[in-house]
């Protein structure tokens, strides 16, 4: 058992494991003490000086998020110097940031501004001139605006340390001191693969997705053109936040009915392409496995660990699955399949996917997406794009009736909801593989083992006396762990999923973001997963071979997994990339 | 020169310079040559570390430096024996030893004389320290800019091993030690202690809170001492000489001596090492000879470019860690700039603050935009756009940045501002009141005139003038057009007869 020790805050006793510190006995008090650059267990750095507090004996004033608790300390957080502290502090920020509340992707959520509306900021006693701010905007996923950016630092330990990206650093000294690619680069130019944790991060609107509503509004407007949607499984257990449900929320048919309100001409669903998904992939792991091909198989769906890989890990391209990700499997799809079957041009088809990720926005412009001579997938939103348009067209999600979605692309199974959690695309594809391999009817479709937040997951499956090995990671720093084993020889995996999202797509770059407050008393990552298997649960089938309309699609077009049509369609190829990247 | 009154000159070490020093830390510089190690063991060098390797055990080095009262010279002036305590009572097997060689305070070049004149001193001090602690490595983080230092140092570390001075069992012992360099890239702030170990790891040099203090967590998250070379280069003769040796010398807080960089308005500029307690005055008048030009003496800048302004009224301070400090200044490394008449104390506050406010590392909000903000503050006063309140305001940011910033760099910045304010509140009043830079050296509030009467209409001035800013006939007095004037100062320079009159 850890030593307790027992101090003193704001005059109350407290008692705390002795490797605590103030801040957050503080918490355990109910004290709130303000912070900016804390980020529990991502950025500790004690850098912006807004936690600060008195403690007896002490000449300086002290970051509670980094002081150490010692027995008998007395702390105190709101004396007239610690508040007129932070106060100028305060203003010191807002005196260097481009305040522009009113047209700010971040304004009503936003940690800057409810803290000068906390602390009772009033006016800014020293104004002066500004940095020579960076506006970013080359990288189809992420947009940097240096004139927001407080410089707490939390992006860039999400993406060193999180990540281990580590594209983003402070650049230059002092007063000049911005966070950016080395030698001042765009982020487009550099090895950043597009996952969005930085934004999911940062306190204020310094970090954004690259907003595409526009095109979608135009497309929406355009008579001449046939315009679907497809949503991703992360999208029902996330958008409800947007519009006052609980974290996780399940809003699967008000989604549905949102999105047809929004104007689409069709409501479709990502886990309809999930579960040909799994189709191709299962079928790819069977062929690699019975045939001596390459293994271990490791999962392609997430863009992010896709680029990641192309990027860091050359040498296992060939092990990556080559099935494209349900989002580009569901626009070949509708612009060959859907188009032949409707009568529809093709060319007039106009695809947009709901995502909760920002790498899905790069994925859909990869130039190589485009094999049914069409780009797959004409514009990807994020989950925060899509509350913003129905907030702006005033459709308020939690008011909906419950509706579903349309045919045939929207038909889909447990086994593609689980998608959106780490572990469900290795569940799911257990689910079908082992049907396929033992003709048997799984007794239990639950496999435990794969699912939870643990870095890094481990099972072996008996597959009809074959014991296959397999893998889960998500995060990126826990991927490379398990690819450094993989390379080095150390792991005899058969099958490995990987999401480069810390959670999967539930924590994906594109979600709707939370405060370092609330983060601290909640993991949004496990609240939308366990909603995921809430979902699965409830689905009458739960597995995706069984999927009728994927039955359909075989029958009336593809004809097998992994068939001509499918390699055309569903397959594609990847590329070594260097670390500094302008293509 | 100094000639005696028989008229034969006086011996350099009874000069009035030289005789009221106390040599301690600079006791070989100059006078053995630093390349060759058996010069340093000539004069007693490496006995010290004999003697604490075969005579004493590490508790018993602690005590001795313990017992010293020696404090840190590298600017806190933190206890040195009890830092080396907390290390060796830290758990870990794997312990280090730095020192700090950064020097980053301009004008600074105490360290440089040490490692320059007398490297083998700082090797020897390192290894007690090792052995002191219980390290087996140590580190030294020297500036790049100092080129003759790291080559001396590197000289010294091989002839060392060759001795066996480093290496494995020293002098036989069970006890091995070794020593490496590592450049610094010259940022002022590598020079505090956490910064300077990120830099040594390779990360971005900028500081962490503290605690965890290196002597818990340093290199590598590894109980470390970090030290200053001044610091360092005592330790050898305390362990010969003794703690009462040494105790004897300096005040009942500040023990030893200090070696400071005189350096301004003063005759005699250079290194002096003096006894602690040694009032202003003498270092000023006996040892620096003074201020030149028969001009007044304005105030001293002690502690570099974060110290404090101290004035007239108070040159009879004994120079302490502590009367520092209640001075509104500090020790830091030994920096002394001496200031006259001429000297507008606004203008050398910004002085002082554009070179810290340069050098933040951009880390904490106080330090990054509150530095920013008080030098625009004083931009504005010095160039006559300053406010009502414009004082209060510097206060009010200072008191909050000192407050509240991550490291000492941001902590001391503000003094300057702070103690001209506290000492020369009216030269500030007049600034910003009445416009007008009572030492007459802020550019934008000088005005230039010629006194009628006095101007013979020589011409001179209007030949200088490089603007063509003076006309008037000849043996007819002269006149400034004040819009074209640049106040560049040349015609007050070039007139004989004073009649060009500055206000
Ligand atoms: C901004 C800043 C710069 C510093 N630069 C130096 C330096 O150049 N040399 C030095 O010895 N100490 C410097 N220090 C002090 C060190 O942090 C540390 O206190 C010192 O090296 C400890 O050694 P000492 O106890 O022997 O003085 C600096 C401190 C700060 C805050
Ligand atoms: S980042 Fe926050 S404070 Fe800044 S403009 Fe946006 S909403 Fe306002
Ligand atoms: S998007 Fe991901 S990889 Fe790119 S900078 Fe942000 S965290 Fe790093
Ligand atoms: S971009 Fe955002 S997260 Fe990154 S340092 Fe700036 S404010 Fe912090
Ligand atoms: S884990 Fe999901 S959200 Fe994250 S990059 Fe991959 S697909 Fe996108
Ligand atoms: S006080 Fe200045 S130098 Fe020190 S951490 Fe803060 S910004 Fe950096
Ligand atoms: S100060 Fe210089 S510019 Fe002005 S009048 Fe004299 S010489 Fe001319
Ligand atoms: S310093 Fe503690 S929250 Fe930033």
């Amino acid at each position: 058992m850890e030593k307790m020790v027992s101090l003193t805050i704001d005059g109350q006793k407290v008692e705390v494991p002795s490797s605590s510190t103030v801040l957050e006995a503080a918490k355990k008090l109910g004290i709130k003490i303000p912070t900016l650059c804390y980020l529990k267990d991502i950025n500790e750095i004690g850098a912006c000086r807004m936690c600060i507090v008195e403690v007896k004996g002490a000449k300086a004033l002290q970051a509670s998020c980094m002081l150490p608790v010692s027995d008998g300390m007395e702390v105190i957080t709101n004396s007239p110097k610690v508040r007129e502290s932070r106060k100028v502090t305060l203003e010191l920020l807002l005196s260097d940031h481009n305040m522009e509340c009113p047209t700010c992707v971040r304004n009503l959520n936003c940690e800057l501004q409810t803290l000068a509306e906390e602390l009772n900021i009033k006016s800014i006693r020293y104004p002066g001139e500004k940095h020579a701010a960076r506006y970013d905007d080359f990288s189809p996923s992420i947009v940097r605006d240096t004139s927001k950016c407080i410089l707490c630092r939390r992006c860039v330990s999400a993406c060193h340390d999180v990540q281990s990206v580590g594209v983003i650093s402070p650049n230059h000294r002092g007063f000049n001191t911005v966070v950016a690619p080395a030698f001042d680069k765009s982020l487009a130019e550099v090895a950043c693969v597009n996952c969005g944790q930085c934004i999911m991060a940062c306190p204020v609107g310094a970090l954004k997705e690259k907003d595409d509503t526009d095109k979608v509004w135009a497309a929406l407007a355009d008579p001449e053109k046939h315009v679907i949607v497809q949503t991703a499984p992360a999208i029902r257990v996330s958008l409800g936040e947007e519009f006052g449900e609980g974290r996780g929320a399940i809003v699967t048919n008000k989604l549905a009915a949102a999105l047809r309100r929004l104007g689409f001409d069709k409501v479709f669903d990502t886990d309809f392409a999930a579960d040909l998904t799994i189709m191709e992939e299962g079928s790819e792991f069977l062929d690699r496995l019975q045939n001596g091909g390459k293994l271990p198989l490791i999962t392609s769906c997430s863009p992010g660990w896709v680029k990641f890989c192309e990027h860091n890990y050359p040498e296992l391209l060939d092990n990556v699955s080559t099935c494209k990700s349900p989002q580009q499997m569901f626009g070949a799809i509708a612009k060959s399949y859907y188009a032949e079957k409707t009568g529809i041009d093709p060319a007039n088809i106009f695809v947009v996917s709901i995502m909760p990720c920002t790498a899905k926005k790069f994925e859909a412009k990869r130039p190589e997406m485009n094999s049914s001579g069409y780009q797959d997938v004409d514009v990807a939103l994020t989950t925060r794009e899509l509350s913003r348009m129905l907030k702006e067209a005033g459709i308020d999600v939690s008011k909906l009736p419950d509706e579903e979605f349309d045919e045939p692309l929207g038909i889909s199974t447990g086994a593609a909801a689980i998608f959106g959690a780490t572990g469900g695309v290795m569940e799911a594809a257990l689910r079908t593989v082992y049907e396929i391999v033992t003709k048997k009817e799984l007794e239990k479709v639950d496999f435990h083992d794969v699912r939870g937040l643990e870095g890094v997951k481990e099972a072996t499956v008996d597959v009809d006396g074959i014991k296959v090995n397999v893998a889960v990671a998500h995060g990126l720093s826990n991927a490379r762990k398990v690819l450094d084993k993989v390379k080095n020889g150390e792991a005899d995996y058969h099958f490995i999923e990987i999401m480069c999202c810390p959670g999967g797509c539930v924590g994906g770059g594109g979600q709707p973001i939370l405060s370092a407050d609330e983060r601290w008393d909640l993991d949004y990552r496990e609240a939308r997963a366990e909603s995921i298997y809430e979902v699965d649960r409830n689905m009458p089938i739960r597995k995706s071979h069984e999927n009728p309309a994927i039955q359909a699609l075989y029958k009336e077009y593809l004809g097998k997994p992994l068939g001509e049509k499918s390699h055309k369609l569903l397959h594609t190829h990847y590329n070594e990339r260097p670390y500094f990247d302008t293509k | 020169m100094e000639i005696n009154s028989d008229g034969r000159m006086r011996a350099i070490t009874d000069t009035s310079f030289y005789k009221n020093q106390t040599r301690i830390a600079l006791r070989n510089c100059g006078l053995i040559n630093p390349e060759v190690i058996e010069e340093y063991i000539a004069n007693d060098g490496y006995m010290a570390l004999a003697k604490a390797l075969t005579e004493m055990t590490p508790q018993e080095v602690i005590d001795e430096v313990l017992a010293s009262g020696l404090r840190g010279r590298g600017g806190g002036g933190f206890p040195t024996g009890r830092k080396w305590q907390f290390a060796a009572d830290a758990k870990g097997d794997i312990k280090y030893v730095v020192c700090n060689a950064d020097e980053g305070d301009p004008g600074a070049f105490m360290d440089r004389s040490v490692l320059e004149g007398d490297p083998h001193s700082l090797l020897e001090a390192m290894t007690l320290a090792g052995y002191a602690i219980g390290a087996q490595e140590g580190y030294i983080y020297v500036r790049a800019e100092y080129p003759i230092a790291v080559k001396r140092l590197n000289l010294a570390i091989s002839q060392a091993r060759e001795r066996g001075l480093l290496g494995k069992n020293i002098f036989g012992t069970d006890f091995s030690f070794d020593l490496f360099l590592r450049l610094g890239s010259g940022a002022f702030v590598c020079g505090e202690e956490t910064a300077l170990l990120a830099s040594i790891e390779g990360k971005r040099g900028e500081p962490r809170p503290r605690p965890p203090f290196p002597a818990n967590k340093g290199l590598w998250g590894k109980p470390t001492i970090i030290n200053n070379v001044e610091t360092y280069a005592n330790i050898p003769v305390i362990l010969l000489k003794g703690a009462d040796w040494f105790g004897k010398i300096g005040t009942e807080k500040s023990k030893g001596t200090k070696v400071f960089a005189i350096g301004g308005k003063i005759n005699n500029t250079g290194l002096v090492e003096i006894a602690m307690g040694t009032p202003l005055k003498e270092v000023i008048y006996d040892i620096g000879g003074g201020i030149p030009n028969g001009k007044k003496f304005k105030a001293v800048q002690t502690g570099g470019p974060s110290g404090g302004c101290i004035p007239a009224e108070l040159l009879d301070m004994p120079i302490e860690y502590d009367t520092l400090i209640q001075a509104g200044s500090m020790m830091g490394s030994g920096g002394m700039i001496v200031m006259d008449e001429d000297n507008c104390m606004v203008d050398i506050a910004k002085f002082f603050l554009s070179f810290t406010q340069e050098e933040s590392c951009g880390k904490c909000p106080p330090c990054r935009i509150g530095t920013k903000r008080m030098l625009e503050i004083l931009d504005r006063i010095t160039k006559g756009e300053g406010k009502e309140g414009d004082i209060e305001l510097l206060e009010s940011l200072a008191k909050s940045i000192k407050a509240s910033a991550l490291c000492g760099l941001g902590q001391t910045a503000p003094n300057p501002v702070l103690s001209t304010i506290r000492y020369f509140r009216d030269e500030y009043e007049a600034h910003i009141k009445e416009k007008r830079c009572p030492a007459g050296s802020c550019k934008a509030l000088i005005h230039y005139e010629i006194i009628a009467d006095k101007c013979k209409g020589c011409g001179l001035c209007a030949k200088v003038c490089p603007v063509g800013a003076i006309s008037g006939e000849k043996k007819q007095p002269h006149v400034i057009d004040k819009e074209k004037c640049i106040k560049c100062n040349s015609c007050f320079d070039r007139c004989r007869f004073d009649a060009i009159r500055k206000y």
